[in-house]
């Protein structure tokens, strides 16, 4: 993150609460209203604005609900209990950090092969493109069954989720990166009689470097999408997917909020981490800085 | 055959350099979507052993070609080839050449030392070996004290000496170089020129040398090869015969001038067969 960035999105951050308070009144307005008439209620304007934001099962939580909620099931509860959402951001992450590492080697050792082999190229690209046309809720839920027919549950399923979502952008990416150096570097590889693997090692792989890291941002994040996604269909105990849908069943929008925010967190970390590796290892390989 | 006869053709044998690359009759035809393009055609030619040879001609005369098909970069399609007695192949195989290309094309993510090790990293020398070695080549095209800088923090020109290093740096016996000074400007091009003829003087390699600038041609070279394009043939071979310790005072010579005028000659006379 450059200097200079944290005022405008601050600004931003501000205007989008800003926004959040005005929608939570005007989305929980008509349940409010109707909660008067029933009670037979005068209100005013101001009256309204705070009902609204303290609402039980909101539709539109507001911030400050949010915020205390996820306070409580974070910070003010045991971490190894069920309600606490540090335990449940750890299911979830585990099987996102499980599924994306073997995503990305699968994604790597397959576009070494697509670069090196031409028959893999051919015969392996259509299937790895069609292989995400695919809807994931679709698949999702017969991967888990499935997999939990031979006794296979837990993190496994839902890690093989998240393989299949991000080994895609990783392939890809190499495959760019691999093919990216220049006609001229090649040729210089050639007069010195280097063999396919001192080629790749001393000059593919360093190139392909940035194209890698663009890749695992998108796919870290989608990783985590995998996981949560995988938590969905058959109904897990555990994990911020799980509490998603616990708080859909018993109507605690508060709680599903807290779940999203969450999420949306813990994405935006991992993302930061990979940010900050690339920077580390570019700036080992002498980028301009 | 008298005593004599034979005490003198030994002694010839003795004299004569070693052919480095020899060439007969040696045709290159690409087969593109809009006919056949004559990239050379019929090219005879013999390099020896410490000659300093230049090919000049205008765009499209095929002297990078030729530079190439010698580094086996390109294959002949008619004639035959030898370096050092065997295929470009085998040449390529026992890396016997080291080539320079028009740009530096040093790898961003090495730094300098690293950059000039490459060629050594690969035919897998020792480490110390290695350094020792790229060390000396630094030296020979005054680059020391750059060895931890990275290829961005250093201007075209000692970029391209950077290139020369890496070159030189496993001690092959013929170097290839494509316009390397092309892209600099005047000053820095002449300063290298100096360099680079001190360098040859005193490793006493082989080299091929394609350039577009006359001066340079023939301030550089003992033989200055003039081709012209379509087809991409020889047109003259030119001897010279300069000091090896001269400066670039001898620019102003009228020897010099004349070769440069019989080098423009042969250029124009290349031309003329297509207007």
């Amino acid at each position: 993150m450059m200097s200079g960035q944290t005022g405008p999105v601050c600004v931003v951050l501000i205007a989008l609460l800003v926004l959040w308070y005005v929608g939570a009144v005007f989305m929980n307005a008509p349940t409010q209203i109707d909660r008067y008439d029933r009670a037979d209620q005068t209100w005013t304007a101001g009256q309204l604005i705070e009902d609204t934001l303290a609402q039980d099962r909101p539709i539109l939580p507001a911030p400050h609900q949010v915020a205390v909620e996820m306070y409580k099931t974070i910070f003010a509860i045991k971490i190894t209990s069920k309600r606490s959402l540090v335990y449940h951001s750890w299911v979830t992450l585990s099987s996102t950090l499980l599924g994306f590492g073997i995503g990305t080697l699968l994604g790597v050792l397959l576009a070494v092969g697509i670069v090196h082999v031409m028959t893999l190229e051919k015969s392996l690209m259509p299937w790895v493109i069609s292989s995400q046309t695919i809807p994931i809720l679709a698949i999702a839920p017969m991967i888990i069954v499935v997999l939990g027919a031979i006794g296979i549950k837990g993190l496994v399923p839902k890690a093989v989720i998240s393989t299949y979502l991000c080994f895609f952008p990783v392939t890809i990416s190499m495959v760019k990166g691999l093919r990216s150096p220049q006609v001229i570097q090649l040729d210089l590889m050639r007069t010195y009689n280097a063999s396919k693997w001192q080629t790749f090692w001393q000059l593919r792989l360093p190139s392909a470097m940035p194209y890698l890291f663009a890749s695992l941002k998108v796919a870290i994040a989608i990783s985590l999408v995998g996981a949560i996604v995988g938590e969905l269909p058959t109904g897990a105990q555990a994990g911020l997917g799980a509490r998603l849908l616990a708080g859909s069943y018993y109507g605690q929008t508060i709680q599903i909020w807290s779940a999203l925010l969450t999420a949306a967190f813990v994405a935006a970390i991992l993302v930061v981490i990979v940010g900050w590796c690339e920077r580390r290892v570019l700036v080992r390989m002498g980028v301009k800085s | 055959m008298t005593l004599k006869q034979v005490v003198n053709n030994v002694a010839e044998m003795l004299a004569s350099k070693k052919a480095v690359v020899d060439i007969n009759k040696l045709s290159l035809t690409f087969q593109t979507a809009d006919g056949p393009v004559y990239a050379l055609s019929d090219v005879d030619l013999t390099i020896e052993e410490g000659d300093f040879v230049s090919f000049i001609g205008p765009s499209g005369c095929g002297k990078t070609t030729l530079l190439r098909v010698i580094a086996d970069l390109e294959q002949a399609t008619g004639g035959d080839i030898s370096i050092n007695g065997v295929t470009p192949h085998e040449a390529r195989e026992k890396r016997a050449y080291g080539y320079v290309f028009q740009a530096p094309a040093l790898l961003p993510w090495r730094s300098i030392e690293r950059n000039v090790t490459l060629p050594l990293e690969i035919m897998e020398i020792s480490k110390e070996e290695r350094v020792k070695r790229a060390q000396e080549a630094l030296k020979l095209v005054e680059l020391n004290g750059f060895e931890k800088k990275f290829p961005w923090q250093l201007s075209g020109g000692m970029q391209q000496r950077a290139s020369i290093a890496r070159a030189l740096s496993f001690d092959a016996d013929l170097l290839l170089m494509d316009e390397p000074f092309g892209a600099l400007d005047e000053i820095v091009r002449d300063h290298l020129n100096e360099q680079l003829l001190k360098l040859w003087a005193r490793t006493n390699k082989t080299v091929a040398f394609v350039t577009h600038s006359i001066p340079e041609a023939v301030y550089l070279s003992t033989k200055i090869v003039v081709m012209s394009p379509r087809p991409g043939r020889i047109i003259d071979v030119i001897e010279t015969n300069f000091p090896n310790d001269r400066t670039l005072d001898i620019r102003e010579t009228p020897e010099f001038l004349e070769i440069a005028h019989r080098v423009r000659e042969g250029l124009r006379a290349g031309h003329s067969n297509d207007e």
